[in-house]
């Protein structure tokens, strides 16, 4: 076991090196610095010298790979790729072009994100298995069809509906809750509720439909029928039988996830402006802050290769056919 | 006539479908699906509501530049013919059928003096003397008009479809097999859509002509037509994206699975690196640099429309990149399992050249896995598009989305009276679109799936 995820993470180093290039291609190869610092200050009226200054502060006034000027090892490392892309591996975010230091930035505001989407996600799991479960149960009947009318229906709404419809309607007209905003500590519950409550709303559709597939693929097995045969009744099949097999594809699906919850829900967190990640890298881009986005892009792909390992791993866990190898 | 390089894509996939098309037509496996789709109630009508709507694309499609203008403008078919609705703006906000103004403004009377009040729309039922005791009237006359017009063009189609199979056989007593036609469920079902769909775009269109049907937004302009001018946004980003990366999927997917091994190897590190940076930063991070350069090379973006096109563009390409590797997937699964199948391994054993094997045996046995991915993803690239737009990666703010629609007016939900028909407008004509595509997706897929087959 121990073998297999030291290789699994050996592996996993190709894959970050590929992200790291391609990031590094797509903001400095792509375009230059100077564009950037154009950009930055304004499209008129720039002149070299203010786009040289900005280049010098930021860091981008040195060579992108090699630094033929430099003397020794610091031709390696007087370079772009080596100070601002290198140093993601070690989680070495650096600075904002804003001058804040992106590392303890994240560190603070992975906290937030993580309070709405990990409810978010426990919720919205347990409604649609729930729903799922009821449509499996109801199965060939007009409920079922009804449900499945439904879920099509949810599917079909835009998810910005959702959430404008949820903060007019609990937060303006009844004031349940407050619009948006947040708070430290406990208080903060209060804030949380609308959001979490819209992110379920909005994943029934898809969620339970997929659930039910996922059920039903389950229910049409022969130990489902020795089970009807031995004379248990179809809510001990589903619950006793069904449910805990068809789990296994449904929790290792929820695994994969997992370490991205960190990185918040981007359009959420800018609609209930919660200081999380999310909201964080939709600021970035909207000041085009690309320091921040380059480290957001990073920190997402090493939660998504660690969300794999995890899905491997808890394969073997639930399910004892799997073997790592 | 002037070709946008998204109205140049879309003639291409025109010209692919009705190759593919009459390339498939009359074969007998492609046969079954396609009536299992027909015979389908559901997904005949949903059909017909993607069709009304991929007319209205398609017309919307065709540029040119008019010769009388002066501005250098370039416009569309559906943009001509909208004149009326495209010129006729008001200052800023007006509720739908209103014909006052949403704000006070400080007015002269006919006597001299000032007074603070609703002035009345310059073109929103102007045509009435006294609003307050005409509009409801004159609203549900014309109304009446446009719909009596719609079911009279509807009727007439309906005729014609009835009698062009009599006529050309020139004989009375054939009338039988063309009624019965009709009275099959799903053909009733479609005539019935046609009955709702055309008689209330008839409406529509004939009540715009006097009253702002959905309102005005903040700067005057006609929320219908900002609407219908959407679709094309929406179309576009739905299968334009689709025929960027299907190329790219259906080439990597089945050399992976085929020829295994090393191959196989740098086409999963591919995909996986890809996959593994989270889809909304690398659109972001994409769409930052596509504004850089841009900003950058403004001399080669002439007009604002090429701008917003090329813009569009690179949203579909990026898009594309982002989405192609869950279909590659897919095929390289499909592909492992199928190259163990006896009649290729029998192809093989054969002397058959490999290249030959791919394209004979291998790439028309996983079409249906390609045609149903397609389908299924449609829904979620207009859904896709609106958030985008929401967070400003989406399509240029200067062009018609409904993305754009919803961001300009979510913060006016907080505003006294609210002005709700700018989201309601975008959301009912994207729920509209959406759920079509998401039935007829379930019907492709049901008709297409060899495992679906059978159960349901």
């Amino acid at each position: 076991m121990t073998q297999y995820i030291i290789r699994r993470l050996l592996y996993s180093l190709p894959l970050l090196m590929g992200v790291n290039i391609l990031t590094f291609v797509l903001f400095f190869v792509v375009n230059s610095p100077g564009d950037m610092a154009r950009m930055q200050l304004g499209q008129k009226h720039v002149t070299e010298q203010s786009i040289a200054n900005w280049k010098q502060q930021h860091g981008y006034d040195v060579p992108l790979l090699w630094n033929s000027d430099a003397q020794g090892e610091k031709k390696i490392t007087d370079t772009i790729f080596y100070q601002k892309s290198v140093g993601l591996f070690l989680f070495r975010f650096g600075v904002s072009d804003s001058g804040r230091n992106i590392g303890a930035d994240i560190k603070e505001r992975a906290w937030p994100s993580l309070a709405v989407a990990l409810p978010t996600l426990i919720v919205g799991l347990l409604v649609n298995i729930c729903f799922a479960l009821l449509m499996v149960l109801f199965r060939n009947s007009y409920l079922e069809h009804a449900g499945i009318v439904l879920c099509v229906i949810l599917m079909s709404i835009s998810s910005l509906f959702y959430i404008i419809g949820g903060q007019f309607f609990i937060g303006k007209i009844l004031r349940l809750v407050p619009i948006s905003g947040y708070d430290d500590g406990i208080a903060a519950i209060k804030f949380l509720i609308l959001p979490v409550l819209i992110g379920v709303f909005s994943g029934i559709g898809s969620g339970a439909r997929w659930y039910r597939t996922l059920f039903l693929e389950e229910v049409e097995k022969d130990y489902v029928r020795t089970a009807r045969a031995k004379g248990l009744s179809e809510t001990q099949t589903l619950f006793q039988h069904v449910l805990p097999n068809a789990m296994i594809p449904i929790l290792t699906g929820v695994v994969v996830v997992l370490p991205l919850l960190f990185m918040g829900s981007l359009i959420m967190e800018s609609f209930f402006s919660i200081p999380g990640l999310g909201s964080y890298t939709i600021d970035a881009i909207n000041s085009q802050d690309f320091a921040i986005v380059r480290a957001m892009v990073f920190l997402g792909s090493v939660l998504y290769v660690i969300g794999l390992l995890l899905t491997d791993i808890s394969y073997t866990l639930v399910d004892p056919r799997v073997r790592l190898s | 006539m002037v070709v946008l390089w998204t109205d140049a894509l879309i003639y291409l996939l025109i010209v692919v479908m009705l190759a593919l098309g009459l390339y498939l037509r009359g074969k007998e496996h492609i046969k079954r699906p396609l009536q299992q789709i027909g015979s389908s109630k559901i997904g005949m009508i949903s059909l017909v509501v993607l069709l009304f709507f991929v007319l209205i694309g398609l017309l919307d499609s065709v540029h040119f530049k008019p010769a009388d203008d002066k501005k250098n403008e370039i416009i569309s078919l559906l943009d001509d013919w909208a004149t009326p609705l495209r010129e006729h703006g008001e200052k800023t906000y007006s509720a739908p059928f209103a014909t006052m103004l949403y704000s006070k403004e400080m007015m002269m009377l006919a006597d001299g003096s000032m007074q603070w009040d609703y002035p009345r729309l310059e073109f929103g039922g102007s045509h009435l003397d006294d609003p307050e005791t005409q509009r409801i009237r004159d609203i549900l006359q014309k109304g009446f008009y446009g719909l009596a017009q719609g079911v009279g063009l509807t009727g007439l189609f309906m005729t014609l479809y009835l009698c062009i199979p009599t006529l050309r056989r020139g004989n009375t007593v054939r009338v039988a097999p063309a009624a019965g036609a009709v009275v099959n469920p799903s053909t009733k079902a479609v005539w019935l859509v046609l009955f709702i769909i055309v008689p209330l775009a008839t409406t529509l269109i004939h009540l715009s002509a006097y009253y702002h049907v959905f309102g005005t937004d903040k700067v005057g302009e006609d929320v219908f037509y900002q609407a219908v001018k959407s679709i094309r946004t929406g179309l576009v980003i739905g299968t334009l994206t689709t025929l960027i990366m299907l190329p790219m999927a259906i080439i990597f997917g089945i050399l992976a699975g085929f020829f295994r091994g090393w191959v196989d190897d740098v086409i999963q590190y591919v995909y996986t690196t890809l996959n593994s940076i989270p889809g909304v930063l690398l659109i972001a991070a994409s769409i930052l640099m596509v504004q850089v350069y841009m900003a950058n090379h403004e001399a080669a973006f002439t007009s604002v429309i090429v701008r917003a096109d090329m813009r569009l563009l690179f949203l579909c390409m990026i898009l594309g990149v982002t989405s192609w590797t869950g279909l590659c997937r897919l095929l390289r699964a499909e592909t492992l399992k199928l190259r163990e199948m006896e009649y290729v391994q029998a192809a093989s054993a054969l002397g058959v050249k490999q290249g030959a094997i791919l394209l004979r045996h291998i790439l028309p046995n996983v079409m249906h896995i390609v045609l149903i991915s397609v389908v299924l993803d449609f829904s979620s690239l207009v859904l896709a598009e609106a958030v985008l737009s929401y967070i400003n990666i989406g399509v240029d703010p200067t062009s018609y989305s409904w993305g754009n629609m919803i961001n300009g007016a979510r913060l006016e939900m907080a505003r006294e009276p609210i002005v709700w028909w700018s989201l309601t407008a975008a959301f009912v004509f994207m729920f509209a679109l959406v759920l079509a595509a998401n039935l007829f997706a379930d019907v492709v897929q049901d008709a297409f799936d060899p495992r679906r087959s059978g159960n349901e």
